[in-house]
């Protein structure tokens, strides 16, 4: 039934177009698109981020393994390694400072009328993505590779039943999110 | 086996409805006169449960997860055949059709719309060239603040293709996965976040 849903392009993009739109108002409604709201997580000293990314988290995590377990969906894990993931993610991190939004939350400023991110932001993300585009083919080839740990997930590297850490990692989730509420944040 | 997993359907679909239902009907009961709709901001849990809720939707429908640096790269690539495709053509006849438009830019075109219709509802939609944090601390030169802005964005492009996912591709869809690469991205996005941050704000700043 899904699979027949799932090879129908035009319908594809037309669903890929109304997630997007759902997705957009939310990450506006949440207030995450506002620069003050995600450089004050990165100063830590507003936790809507953490919050509203924790919360997606959990409610995800729980939905995507019960379809995953009834064969409804499949899950996409992405591979990494220590030269990859390790090194990206600092540099991400980096510009996520500087600029003050992430790809997601530059673009839905964009549209409330945030200007840096529209023509700063925007601009300078698409020839950043490009960039690396022209540099991984063979410049970085070493680096990528270094220290790969593949395409894995928490259940698999710890060889523990799934389910046993999706209670541990809610567990673990809802702590924090009581902390935060706890400590006025 | 049929019937076993159409059952499984409907209560996966029912359970679906009631948290939507559930949820807004707690928003309502929290809203003063105001619709739900034209409210500037809702509980972060409340939109991180409806993220979450996406992205049951999107694996189930779209068999993606949700993801939005991909798309930069790709309309990237899109740019640069549009410019070159003069070249491309002469070097050979095969690459003449344009590249296709991607479930990931359908995606992003979608978040634009959806973001601009959550800010024109509730009023938020404000033009503004200078966030008031940072002039606070740094003035109110437009200039300077878009070429922060530029430098930032093109080191947070290279960054997310070079660890393979942005906050969406790694930090949301891949965590809640439990994929171990998304988890130590996540963590890496933070620390350099952080220290980026904390060293403008008070360093320089």
């Amino acid at each position: 039934m899904m699979e027949k849903l799932r090879q129908k392009k035009g319908l594809q993009l037309f669903f890929g177009f109304l997630i997007g739109i759902c997705f957009g108002f939310l990450l506006q409604k949440g207030g995450i698109t506002r620069y003050h709201i995600i450089i004050g997580q990165l100063l830590l000293k507003d936790f809507t981020v953490v919050k509203v990314m924790l919360t997606a988290i959990i409610v995800g995590m729980t939905g995507i393994y019960l379809m995953q377990s009834m064969n409804l969906v499949k899950l996409h894990a992405k591979p990494g390694s220590v030269g990859q993931t390790v090194i990206g993610g600092l540099i991400f991190g980096v510009g996520f400072g500087v600029l003050g939004y992430c790809p997601g939350t530059v673009t839905g400023a964009a549209a409330q009328g945030s200007l840096d991110a529209l023509l700063g932001g925007m601009v300078g993300l698409l020839f950043g993505a490009g960039t690396f585009k022209m540099f991984a083919g063979n410049l970085l080839k070493d680096v990528l590779k270094k220290g790969y740990f593949g395409e894995i997930t928490l259940p698999q590297l710890l060889k523990i039943n799934k389910w046993i850490v999706i209670i541990i990692t809610t567990a673990i989730l809802l702590c924090v999110l009581y902390i935060i509420e706890k400590l006025g944040y | 086996m049929n019937r076993n997993r159409t059952i499984k359907v409907i209560f996966l679909i029912s359970f679906l409805l009631n948290t939507t239902i559930a949820l807004g009907q707690e928003q309502n009961s929290i809203s003063t006169d105001n619709n739900w709709f034209q409210q500037v901001r809702w509980s972060p849990y409340v939109v991180g449960a409806g993220i979450g809720i996406l992205s049951w939707i999107s694996f189930l429908l779209s068999d993606h997860p949700l993801g939005v640096s991909g798309a930069y790269a790709q309309s990237y690539g899109m740019i640069e055949k549009w410019f070159k495709r003069k070249d491309v053509e002469q070097q050979s006849g095969m690459q003449k059709n344009a590249p296709a438009i991607s479930w990931e830019i359908m995606l992003v075109i979608g978040l634009f719309i959806g973001a601009f219709l959550s800010a024109i509802i509730s009023r938020d939609f404000r033009f503004e060239f200078v966030p008031q944090l940072w002039d606070t601390k740094f003035g109110d030169n437009a200039f300077i603040r878009w070429l922060v802005a530029l430098i930032g964005g093109f080191i947070m492009g290279l960054g997310a293709r070079w660890a393979g996912g942005c906050t969406s591709g790694h930090g949301i869809s891949g965590t809640l996965q439990l994929v171990v690469s998304s988890w130590v991205a996540v963590v890496c996005f933070f620390i350099g976040g952080i220290a980026a941050t904390m060293f403008i704000y008070y360093v320089i700043g």
